[in-house]
């Protein structure tokens, strides 16, 4: 569509009200469940729920700020990119209609698009549990998380589209693997424990990586961040929940739950991409304040995190050479298999043909579904201009 | 895509974008959210529903074909928003009140 000039993005809703029932819910998390279940604080991460809160307030703050410069009379070329360094330079938000770099355009086309085909495709994993979840409860929290999934996707993809893509050219891209989703997606989900696993350890990754989104320059970007981190702390919450009441189970499910996190934990560092010192995008993409930290501050972060939430679990990280290093204070780790990511995004995964295919399928069966509504929306609008 | 116009053809991949507004809590202004495709506004609505308020985030929904809005823009936001630049006198704050003056 023509719509790099579309007037509106995502924008997170100004009232306090609403940003207090969204906090309370992410306070309480489960909120829906019907009860029975102990709650578990997990360390850190309420740190990162008040991150997202700070990088909201930051974003209104900003915007009442003015610009450095008066950017009066901007027109010629590079008038606007001093106007686009400026902006970014000040930290406020680049807006759908205003000037930027094609680079910038085409890289935030690229990681948005990216990271919206995560989501829909992380809906697979899960999914697979939903109809043999343990009780009803587990049942109704793995639905609201599948769904939350789902809007994820969509609040990214309706970003994407403010850069002047649609939305099939992107769904067309992603299943001709022209665009690529998080390779911690093609593992597949072997026992019920996955789920929890995957609440865990790939949500509490995911937040840890997008957390810092939540201020990146590009505003749809931004503010569809700020409202999908809200919503990823109620995902690891009940990944931890789940796992911290199997670890209190029959041996036989703190087994299961003890192999789930051995076959979870390195797919799950290798999520924050190669280290740094091989990583291509990242130097443009620090300067234009898209990302904010290098794939090894993250994963380190990440580890930090997640070694001191496994000891309240009472569940092992498969790594001998974990230990807390008093100096750095910082935990010692060993690096995933790099070769392995590289193996798995390039196609080979356990599961990358089998993830396609299903979302290929789920589309087609899906087209009668469109076709009958824009049928029918015709069919309206026929009979209108007629009356 | 054909969104410009608003019409989408039966191709569902053509269905329009609109734009979501909702209203928080009795009381406050409908705010834009993000937005969705659906084939006509009764799904949009519908949609909406179910992407932007799955944790009772509003009690109100407006849908806008995206089409249908017609924005100033942003080049020439400068001279546009201009006039009102040198009024200073349109704030109350532009009157300097001497002490002792109460309730003005
Ligand atoms: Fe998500
Ligand atoms: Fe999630």
């Amino acid at each position: 569509m023509a719509a790099a000039h579309r007037v509106a993005a995502i924008a997170v809703s100004g009232s306090p009200g609403r940003r207090d029932v969204l906090q309370n819910l992410a306070a309480v998390t489960g909120c829906c469940n019907t009860g029975g279940m102990e709650r578990q604080e997990v360390p850190g991460a309420s740190g990162l729920l008040s991150e997202v809160a700070a990088a909201e307030a930051e974003l209104r703050a900003a915007a009442d700020r003015d610009r450095g410069g008066d950017g009066a009379g901007v027109a010629a070329g590079d008038e606007l990119a001093a106007y686009f360094d400026e902006v970014v330079g000040a930290d406020q938000k680049i807006e759908p209609r205003d000037w930027m770099p094609e680079a910038y355009r085409k890289g935030l086309v690229r990681q948005i698009a990216q990271h919206a085909h995560s989501e829909i495709i992380g809906m697979q994993p899960e999914g697979n549990w939903l109809s043999r979840a343990p009780s009803l409860a587990r049942k109704a929290i793995l639905l609201a998380k599948v769904q939350d999934e789902a809007g994820h996707g969509l609040y990214l993809y309706a970003a994407a589209e403010t850069l002047g893509v649609s939305r099939a050219e992107l769904f067309d891209k992603l299943l001709s693997g022209r665009q690529k989703y998080s390779s911690i997606f093609n593992y597949p989900t072997l026992t019920w424990a996955d789920v929890g696993a995957i609440g865990w350890l790939v949500d509490g990754a995911a937040i840890v990586n997008q957390v810092p989104l939540c201020r990146c320059s590009y505003g749809p970007y931004a503010r569809a961040m700020i409202r999908i981190c809200k919503e990823e702390s109620f995902h690891q919450r009940q990944g931890f929940d789940l796992l911290y009441t199997l670890a209190r189970g029959t041996d036989e499910q703190r087994a299961m739950a003890q192999d789930a996190v051995d076959r979870w934990w390195y797919p799950s560092l290798a999520m924050f991409g190669p280290p740094d010192a091989e990583s291509t995008h990242s130097t443009q993409s620090m300067a234009w304040k898209i990302k904010r930290f290098s794939n090894d501050e993250l994963r380190q972060k990440f580890v930090d995190m997640t070694a001191q939430q496994a000891e309240v679990l009472g569940l092992n990280l498969p790594d001998e050479a974990l230990g807390y290093d008093q100096p750095s204070g910082h935990w010692r780790y060993t690096q995933p298999d790099f070769g392995e990511l590289m193996r798995v995004i390039s196609g080979d995964g356990p599961c990358n043909r089998q993830r396609i295919e299903h979302r290929r399928r789920a589309h087609d069966d899906g087209a009668w579904v469109r076709d009958s509504a824009a049928a029918y929306a015709a069919k309206q609008r026929t009979r209108k201009a007629a009356a | 895509m054909t969104v410009e116009n608003g019409q989408s053809t039966v191709d569902s991949q053509d269905w329009p974008l609109w734009e979501v507004f909702v209203r928080p809590r009795r009381g406050l202004a409908h705010s834009h959210v993000g937005s969705l495709h659906a084939s006509d506004a009764e799904l949009a609505v519908r949609n909406a529903r179910d992407l932007y308020t799955r944790r009772q985030e509003g009690v109100s929904i407006w849908v806008v074909p995206a089409a249908a809005i017609t924005a100033s823009s942003p080049d020439e936001k400068d001279a546009f928003f201009e006039p009102a630049g040198d009024k200073v006198y349109r704030h109350p704050t532009f009157y300097p009140v001497p002490e002792g003056v109460e309730h003005l």
